[in-house]
C-alpha cells in the first residue's frame, strides 16, 4: 500500500494544484510534499522485506506486464533523497515570483510522482513509463520558466533523452522475450542466468547504457546539460541536478548490471575510461568557468563520472559508496544550487570576476557555503568523503579490470581538481574586495538559511556518522553484487 | 453484414435528408444518430446478434478482427462527427450529400474488412475509393481542392488498374482457378512467377492506397487540399480501412509465402519511415505535416504486414484506434482555424487552454510518449517484429524515425506553450471542447488499459 501512496499522493496534488489559484498553489504543494516525505518515512523505517512495502496487480495481462512496486534499501534511499529534496527547493525558493504559479507546482509534484515510480517499479515496462512520465514535466517546466534560450536548451535534452530511452525500450522487449515466462518482472530479469549469449549482451548493453548514460550524464552524451541547467529556473535545476541525475545511476544498478552481468563485464573498461575523460574533461572546463551554474553543472558531471566508475569496479566497497553517494551528491548539489541562486536573485550575475568580499557583508551565506563547498570536495568529517572513499577503494581492489591503479590514479587527480575549482570559486565570490555591486549586499533570509543550516547540518551528521546509510543499503549493495560478474 | 447494409441504407437516408430538413444543424444531428446506429449494430453483431440473413456463398467472411475494426472505424468517424459535423455541413450546398458519401465509403470499409474473395476486396475499396473523389473536391470554390480530387482521381484509377491486373495474374496463378483468398496460395512451396508478379501489383496497389512511400506522393496535396474535415477521415477511417484489407490479404492468403515477399514490405517500411518523418520536419503548415505524419504512421502500421502474428494483429487495431483518435482530434482543431500554419497555434495554450491542453495529449500520442495509446500501439509494433527475431535494423531505424518525429510534433506544442502570440480567433463551443477533451480521455485510458479494446478480439459470438 506504502509504494502506491508514494506515487499516488504526489501525483494527486500535482493535479489538485492545476486547479488552484495561483497564490495559494505554493502552500499546497508544499504541504503535499511534506505529506510525501512522512509516507516515505514511514516507509524508511519498516524493515525490509515487509508486506506493506511491495505492491504487486494485475495490469497489462496482454503483454505479461504487472503494476508492481518494491521498496528495497536502494529504492528507499532515492525515495528519502526525492521526498527531501521537494521540500528544500519549495522553501529555498519560497520568495521566487512564478508565472502561472498553479502550473508550475502542479507540473513539480507531478515529476516527483514520476521519480519516485521510477525508483519504486519492479516490472521493466512500469519502470519504462515512468522513466517518461518523470520526463515529461521537467520538459514542460524547463521549458516554461527559465532563461531567454530554454525553449531550445530543453529540447535538446528532451530529443536526447528520448533517443535514449527508445534504446532501452528494444532492449527491454528483446530481454523481456527471452526470459522464461517472457514478463517483464525484475524476477524474471534477473533469472535469466546465460540465457542471452555473451554476443546479444554486448549489443544489449549499449542500448540500455546509452538511455542511463544521457540522464546522467557520462561524456560523450553530456552536450545537453550545461545549456538546460543555465536555461532553467532553480529550482527546476534543483530537481535536474539533485535527482534527475541518480535516474541513470540507479538505472545501472538496478536493471542494467545485474540483467546482463557479461556485458556489463565485458565493456567495463570502455566505460570506465569514457568517465575518466568525463571527469577530467569537466574538471577543467570547471576550473575556467566564469559562470556560477556552468561550474556546479561542470562539477556534477565529474562526481557523477566518478560514481559511474564506482559501480563498474563490481566491489563491495565501490557499490556501497555509490549508494551512498547517490544521496550525499544529491544533497550536496542542492545546497550548491541554492547558494547559486541566492547570489544571482541578490546581484543579477552569475559571473565569478564581477564579484567578492561577500563573506564581510554575508556571513551566514559564507559559512553555510563553505560547509557545503568541503563537502562537495569530500572533505574528511563530511558526507562527500565517506562516498568518496569507499569508491576510491573500490575501483582500487577492482578484480574487473587490468587497469585499476590507473583508473585509481586519474580519478584521484579529479579530487584535487575539484578541490582546486571549488576553493578558488569560493575565494573570489566571497573573499577579496568587495566591488560596487557587493556594496550592498544583505544577508539570506530565515527561509533560506533554514533549509541551507539543514543541509549542513545532514552533511556534517552523516560525515561523523555514516551509520545508518550503511544500514539501509547494505542488503541493497548484497543483492545487486550478487548478481553481477566478477571474474573467479 | 449489419454494418454492410445498414451503412448503406444509411447513405440512401441521408442523401435525401436534404429535401426535408433545411438546416444544417439538423441533417448534422441525424448524421451522428446514424452513426451511432451504426455503431451499435456492429457492436450487436459481435455480440452474435444477426440482423439479416444473406448467403455471400461464402464471399464474405466476419471475424473478430473485421468487426473490431469497424467498431474502431465507426467510432473515429462518430467522434469526427461531434467534432466537426457543422464544419462538414458547412463545406458547400448540400450538406446531406456530404454525409451520405462518408456512409457510402463506411460501407466500403466494412466490405473490405470482411472480404473472403479477391473481388469484394476490389469492390470493397472501389466502394470506399469512389465517394472519396468527390468528397475530396467537395469545396467547389477552392482551386486547391479540385486539384486535389483531379490528383486524386488520375492516380487512383491507375492504382485500381494495377490492382485489377494483380487479381487477374492471381486468379491466374491459383491452381484451382479461384478466387477465394485461401485458395490462392494452396499448396505452393514457392512462388511461382505469375503469382509473384500479381503479388507486387496489387501490394503495390494497395501501398498506394495506404499512402507509403514510394506511393505517397498523392497524400500530402490531396490531404492539403481537401476540405479539413474530410482530410481528417480520409487520413484515419479510410487509410485504416485499406491497411485492414492488406493485412487481411496477406494474413490470409500469403502468410506461408512470407519468405518470398517479408523483404519488400521491409524496405517498403523502412522508406515509408524515413520519406514520412524526415519530409514531415521541412513542412511550414501543420496540415501537411499531418500528412507527412499519416505516412510516417504507416510505416509503423507496415511492421505488422511484416511479421503477421498475434502481436501484430493485437497490435494493429490498437494502433489505429491511437493513430485515429489523436489526428481526429488534431484536425478538428485545424479545421476551426484558418491560418493552418505553425504560427497560427502561438499562444494557443493562453487563449484556449482546454484545446491546448488536449492537442498536447494528442501530439504526445502520436510521437509515442509512454501514458498515451500512441506508445503502446508503437510497443506492439516493435515488439512484433523483434519477436520475429530478424529485422533489428528496422527496429532501429524506426527509433531514430520517432526520435525525428518529437521535432515536428513538439514544434506545435512549443508554439502552443512557449511562444507569444496573439492567436487566431477560434469559433469553439463549449461542446466542442468538452468532446476534444473526452478523445484525449480515450487516448490516455487507451495507453494505461488497452486491455479492454485488445480483449475484444477473442470475446466473440458469432
Amino acid at each position: 500500500m506504502i509504494p502506491v501512496l508514494l506515487i499516488v499522493v504526489p501525483l494527486l496534488a500535482g493535479l489538485i494544484s492545476f486547479n488552484l489559484k495561483d497564490a495559494s498553489a505554493k502552500g499546497w504543494t508544499l504541504f503535499a510534499s511534506l505529506v510525501t516525505l512522512g509516507i516515505t518515512l514511514i516507509a524508511v523505517a519498516l524493515p525490509e522485506g515487509s508486506k506493506q512495502l511491495a505492491v504487486n496487480a494485475e495490469w497489462l495481462t496482454a503483454l505479461n506486464s504487472r503494476f508492481s512496486l518494491n521498496v528495497d534499501g536502494l529504492a528507499k534511499i532515492l525515495c528519502l533523497l526525492t521526498a527531501l529534496s521537494f521540500p528544500i527547493i519549495f522553501i529555498a525558493t519560497w520568495n521566487e515570483q512564478y508565472k502561472k504559479a498553479r502550473n508550475f507546482f502542479g507540473l513539480m509534484m507531478l515529476s516527483q510522482a514520476g521519480l519516485i515510480g521510477v525508483f519504486l517499479a519492479s516490472d521493466a515496462l512500469l519502470f519504462y513509463f515512468f522513466w517518461e512520465l518523470a520526463l515529461i514535466p521537467v520538459y514542460f517546466l524547463a521549458s516554461q520558466w527559465g532563461g531567454e534560450k530554454k525553449v531550445q536548451a530543453t529540447f535538446k535534452f528532451f530529443v536526447y533523452t528520448f533517443l535514449g530511452s527508445l534504446m532501452m525500450l528494444v532492449a527491454i522487449i528483446f530481454i523481456s522475450q527471452h526470459t522464461r515466462d517472457h514478463s517483464f518482472s525484475i524476477a524474471s530479469f534477473y533469472g535469466l542466468k546465460g540465457m542471452i549469449s555473451a554476443h546479444d549482451q554486448t549489443w544489449l548493453f549499449w542500448l540500455m547504457f546509452v538511455a542511463f548514460a544521457v540522464k546522467m550524464p557520462v561524456f560523450p552524451f553530456h552536450t545537453w546539460q550545461p545549456d538546460t541547467y543555465e536555461q532553467s529556473t532553480p529550482a527546476v535545476t534543483m530537481v535536474l541536478s539533485g535527482i534527475m541525475v541518480k535516474m541513470g545511476l540507479y538505472g545501472i544498478m538496478r536493471w542494467l548490471a545485474p540483467v546482463l552481468p557479461i556485458g556489463t563485464y565485458l565493456w567495463g573498461d570502455a566505460v570506465s575510461t569514457l568517465c575518466i575523460i568525463g571527469i577530467i574533461y569537466a574538471s577543467l572546463i570547471a576550473l575556467r568557468q566564469d559562470d556560477l551554474k556552468r561550474l556546479v553543472a561542470y562539477s556534477s558531471i565529474a562526481h557523477v563520472g566518478l560514481m559511474c566508475m564506482a559501480i563498474f569496479a563490481t566491489t563491495e566497497s565501490g557499490i556501497q559508496g555509490v549508494m551512498i553517494q547517490l544521496f550525499n551528491h544529491g544533497i550536496n548539489i542542492l545546497g550548491l544550487w541554492i547558494v547559486v541562486y541566492l547570489i544571482e536573485k541578490q546581484f543579477h550575475t552569475r559571473k565569478i570576476s564581477e564579484l567578492g568580499g561577500l563573506a564581510a557583508k554575508a556571513p551566514g551565506l559564507t559559512l553555510l557555503l563553505l560547509i557545503v563547498t568541503l563537502g562537495n570536495i569530500a572533505l574528511p568529517l563530511t558526507n562527500g568523503f565517506i562516498g568518496e572513499f569507499l569508491m576510491f577503494n573500490g575501483i582500487y581492489t577492482s578484480q574487473s579490470t587490468t587497469y585499476n591503479v590507473v583508473f585509481m590514479v586519474t580519478a584521484a587527480i579529479s579530487i584535487i581538481l575539484a578541490a582546486m575549482y571549488m576553493l578558488n570559486m569560493v575565494q573570489r565570490v566571497f573573499y577579496g574586495p568587495v566591488n560596487a555591486l557587493t556594496e550592498k549586499a544583505v544577508d539570506i533570509r530565515l527561509n533560506e538559511k533554514m533549509v541551507l543550516g539543514f543541509i549542513a547540518v545532514l552533511i556534517i551528521l552523516i560525515g561523523i556518522y555514516p551509520e545508518p546509510l550503511f544500514h539501509l543499503t547494505k542488503d541493497a549493495v548484497e543483492s545487486v553484487l550478487a548478481k553481477m560478474y566478477v571474474k573467479p | 453484414m449489419n454494418a454492410i447494409i445498414i451503412s448503406a441504407v444509411l447513405g440512401v437516408i441521408m442523401m435525401f435528408s436534404g429535401i426535408f430538413l433545411k438546416k444544417n444543424s439538423s441533417i448534422a444531428a441525424l448524421a451522428i444518430l446514424g452513426i451511432i446506429i451504426l455503431l451499435a449494430v456492429t457492436i450487436m453483431e459481435m455480440s452474435g446478434y444477426h440482423f439479416f440473413a444473406v448467403d455471400t456463398h461464402g464471399m464474405l467472411f466476419f471475424d473478430a478482427f473485421g468487426l473490431l475494426f469497424n467498431c474502431v472505424a465507426f467510432a473515429g468517424t462518430l467522434a469526427l462527427f461531434l467534432l466537426n459535423a457543422k464544419d462538414i455541413a458547412a463545406i458547400g450546398n448540400n450538406p446531406g450529400e456530404y454525409f451520405a458519401l462518408i456512409f457510402f465509403v463506411l460501407c466500403g470499409i466494412a466490405i473490405a474488412s470482411s472480404f473472403n474473395t479477391l473481388l469484394m476486396l476490389f469492390i470493397g475499396i472501389e466502394i470506399i475509393s469512389i465517394p472519396l473523389y468527390i468528397l475530396t473536391g467537395s469545396d467547389k470554390r477552392n482551386l486547391k481542392s479540385n486539384e486535389a480530387s483531379l490528383k486524386y482521381l488520375l492516380l487512383g484509377a491507375f492504382s485500381t488498374g494495377l490492382m485489377l491486373l494483380g487479381i487477374a495474374f492471381l486468379y491466374g496463378a491459383s491452381e484451382k482457378g479461384s478466387f477465394f483468398i485461401d485458395e490462392l496460395a494452396i499448396g505452393k512451396a514457392a512462388a511461382s512467377p505469375l503469382l509473384m508478379a500479381g503479388l507486387l501489383l496489387i501490394t503495390t496497389s494497395l501501398a498506394f492506397k495506404v499512402s507509403a512511400a514510394p506511393f505517397h506522393f498523392w497524400a500530402p496535396d490531396v490531404y492539403d487540399g481537401a476540405p479539413t474535415p474530410v482530410t481528417s477521415f480520409m487520413a484515419t477511417v479510410v487509410k485504416g480501412g485499406a491497411f485492414i484489407a492488406f493485412i487481411r490479404l496477406f494474413g490470409d492468403a500469403f502468410v506461408e509465402l512470407k519468405s518470398q515477399w517479408q523483404i519488400f514490405i521491409a524496405i517498403l517500411a523502412a522508406a515509408t519511415l524515413l520519406i514520412g518523418n524526415i519530409t514531415a520536419v521541412f513542412q511550414q503548415s501543420v496540415k501537411r505535416m499531418l500528412a507527412y505524419s499519416s505516412v510516417a504512421h504507416i510505416g509503423f502500421m507496415l511492421f505488422a504486414l511484416l511479421t503477421l502474428n498475434t502481436l501484430a494483429r493485437e497490435g494493429t487495431i490498437l494502433y489505429i484506434a491511437a493513430y485515429s483518435a489523436a489526428t481526429i482530434g488534431l484536425f478538428a482543431i485545424l479545421a476551426k482555424m484558418k491560418d493552418h500554419g505553425f504560427e497560427g497555434f502561438n499562444g494557443m495554450a493562453r487563449q484556449y487552454p482546454k484545446l491546448a491542453l488536449a492537442a498536447t495529449i494528442f501530439l504526445l500520442s502520436l510521437a509515442g510518449i509512454p501514458l498515451t495509446g500512441g506508445f503502446l500501439a508503437k510497443y506492439y509494433m516493435i515488439a512484433s517484429v523483434m519477436q520475429t527475431g530478424h529485422f533489428l535494423w528496422l527496429v532501429i531505424l524506426s527509433l531514430f524515425c520517432a526520435a525525428i518525429s518529437i521535432y515536428y510534433y513538439f514544434r506545435v506544442i512549443q508554439a502552443m506553450y512557449f511562444k507569444e502570440g496573439q492567436g487566431q480567433h477560434l469559433e469553439v463551443s463549449a461542446g466542442f471542447s468538452g468532446w476534444l477533451i473526452v478523445l484525449a480521455i480515450i487516448v490516455i485510458l487507451l495507453g494505461i488499459f488497452p486491455q479492454w479494446l485488445i480483449d475484444r478480439l477473442y470475446i466473440i459470438y458469432l
